[in-house]
């Protein structure tokens, strides 16, 4: 199988800090804040690899810092510590070694990302269309019906009427919004896909849809996706293999059901026997 | 020392500042550069920029031509060109495109193509086309660090969604030398390429933004557009779509104001550019002059 990602010791923390501040906190002291200096650890030790086609899910409470390993990643914040090597076409980048110009054509044309909140992935004040034609035109699409073709296909495949893509994302419902944010990330076709709680705060039948094109994506398009959650219910549906984070730590990793069926860490097994 | 009016009133070292300013924005085509706008005596936004400019690299012996809107004698023209005349002795004034060293002008290029040994200054009200899509400074100055003018095409995609074509029709965003997109001042579309390649060279002042920016001569100057929906200027076609000439001089090749008849109510059209218009004039009644 193909690497797409390889991510080591990846940690990010606020604040100076001091010498004690990994060996203080963490999911054996119930806490990610530094006894000592009051940094907070958002993520420590963080190392995952991630394959093509694969749907690698991060599970946690709030707080756990598996939305802040992820932003790194999206270079959406800068990590304090570690390494994260991606795989494309050939070529390995170093993902916070690049420069500026660099990490923003990743970003633009190799990443992609659903945020939980529609009004941080896309932009209200134009059409929804204009959402999708914004990313293609960023990396460098610049013929008007080429794009309008690429959205309307886009727009038909998460399951929008075409004829809406020129409306305001405001018009459209929770669910709607959603599946345009979906299809601007798809819009060049990247072979990462970050995916931020997608389905949180949209209702049962909705969230099944979405759930449902995912899976589609990626049986269709082999993308290799990052899912991250606090839904077992997601986990379950969407995640080949899983990583729980707690206090910014991996408390615990392995393939979906083994996790789901026999939780080794007492924090998973709660978790677990909560949610049944 | 001498209680006598500094010639160009402004002091040598703010002189100086604004020409460095100027080498610094030819050296980086596009790129629009800060200096410390002075104080003038006017406000902010009525040309103090270009004047600024003009002040500064206007000499002795020289000749001017103050345009605003394409004519020499609108408000903010004349009362540029006094002030220029009091505060310059020894400069000439006059209103032939073709016998002036220095031209400022306000919301248009002037029509007859311009030569190598002229110079043109722009009064700019807004320097910077990323400001309808950024708010903050900070990222305005990356993006254009980076030639990411996405958001800037977004906006012309949008145009053409709901007007089936781009709206925009003056202060065109325009790339420079491939890569800083500029702000050419209000200047219409018409005037647009009358920047690429041109051989006068192009300084561009913003006064109350304190900003300088040029397009050098021989330098590529390209219209934000679309690879099929590519730049047009305005066309002046009538109901039956024949190009409109001017009423005055009958010419049909430059651009057109559109006054209202105050007797007949009638809309008439005419050249902005009042050179250019008595230059045609006189062109056209000439071989009757000789003939008579």
């Amino acid at each position: 199988m193909d690497r797409v990602l390889k991510v080591r010791n990846l940690s990010k923390r606020y604040n100076k800090g001091c010498p004690a501040c990994y060996r203080k906190t963490g999911a054996d002291f119930d806490s990610n804040i530094c006894p000592d200096c009051g940094s907070v650890v958002a993520a420590h030790d963080v190392s995952f690899d991630l394959y093509a086609g694969e749907i690698l899910g991060i599970m946690g409470e709030s707080g756990s810092g598996k939305s802040t390993a992820v932003k790194c990643l999206y270079f959406d914040q800068e990590p304090t510590g570690g390494s994260a090597t991606f795989y494309d076409q050939g070529e390995a980048y170093e993902l916070f070694e690049l420069n500026k110009a660099e990490q923003r054509r990743l970003v633009n044309q190799r990443f992609g990302m659903v945020y939980q909140n529609p009004h941080q992935g896309l932009n209200f004040e134009i059409s929804a269309g204009g959402n999708i034609a914004e990313r293609l035109l960023m990396s460098d699409v610049d013929n008007y019906d080429r794009i309008r073709q690429r959205a309307v296909s886009l727009l038909t495949r998460t399951e929008v009427l075409p004829e809406r893509m020129d409306e305001m994302p405001k018009n459209f419902s929770g669910g709607m919004q959603q599946r345009v944010q979906i299809a601007k990330a798809l819009a060049t076709s990247p072979p990462l896909l970050f995916l931020d709680e997608v389905t949180t705060g949209l209702d049962l039948s909705v969230q099944a849809a979405i759930l449902d094109l995912i899976l589609e994506i990626q049986q269709q398009s082999h993308t290799a996706m990052i899912v991250v959650t606090h839904d077992l219910g997601v986990i379950r549906l969407l995640a080949d293999r899983t990583l729980v984070m707690k206090y910014g730590r991996v408390i615990e990793t392995g393939l979906t059901d083994q996790i789901l069926e026999d939780p080794q860490h007492a924090y998973t097994q709660r978790l677990v026997a909560s949610a049944l | 020392m001498s209680l006598a009016q500094q010639f160009g009133f402004l002091d040598e070292y703010a002189k100086k500042e604004i020409r460095r300013t100027s080498l610094k924005a030819v050296a980086i085509p596009g790129y629009q550069v800060p200096y410390s706008s002075r104080e003038m005596p006017m406000g902010r936004g009525f040309g103090t920029g270009g004047l600024q400019l003009t002040l500064a690299l206007i000499g002795e012996g020289e000749v001017l031509k103050v345009i605003d809107q394409g004519s020499d004698d609108s408000v903010n023209a004349v009362n540029l060109r006094a002030f220029i005349e009091m505060t310059c002795p020894g400069v000439g004034t006059t209103r032939v495109t073709g016998e002036a060293d220095l031209i400022q002008s306000r919301h248009r290029i002037p029509e007859k193509p311009l030569r190598e040994d002229q110079l043109l200054v722009l009064q700019v009200p807004y320097p910077d086309p990323l400001v309808v899509v950024e708010a903050s400074e900070e990222k305005r100055k990356q993006l254009h660090g980076e030639a990411d003018y996405s958001r800037l095409l977004v906006k012309l995609y949008e145009d053409i969604v709901k007007f089936d074509e781009i709206t925009i029709s003056h202060r065109y965003p325009t790339r420079i030398n491939d890569h800083y997109v500029i702000d050419p001042s209000p200047i219409p579309r018409w005037d647009v390429p009358k920047l690429h390649m041109s051989k006068a060279l192009v300084l561009l002042g913003a006064g109350r933004e304190k900003k300088i920016y040029a397009v050098p001569p021989y330098t590529k100057a390209e219209p934000l557009a679309f690879e099929d929906k590519p730049f047009r200027v305005e066309a002046f076609l009538d109901e039956r779509g024949r190009r409109r000439a001017c009423a005055r001089c009958g010419c049909d090749s430059s651009f057109l104001d559109e006054y209202v008849d105050s007797n007949s109510g009638h809309q008439v059209y005419r050249c902005s550019d009042a050179d250019w218009c008595d230059e045609q004039l006189t062109r056209r009644s000439a071989p009757e002059v000789i003939n008579g």
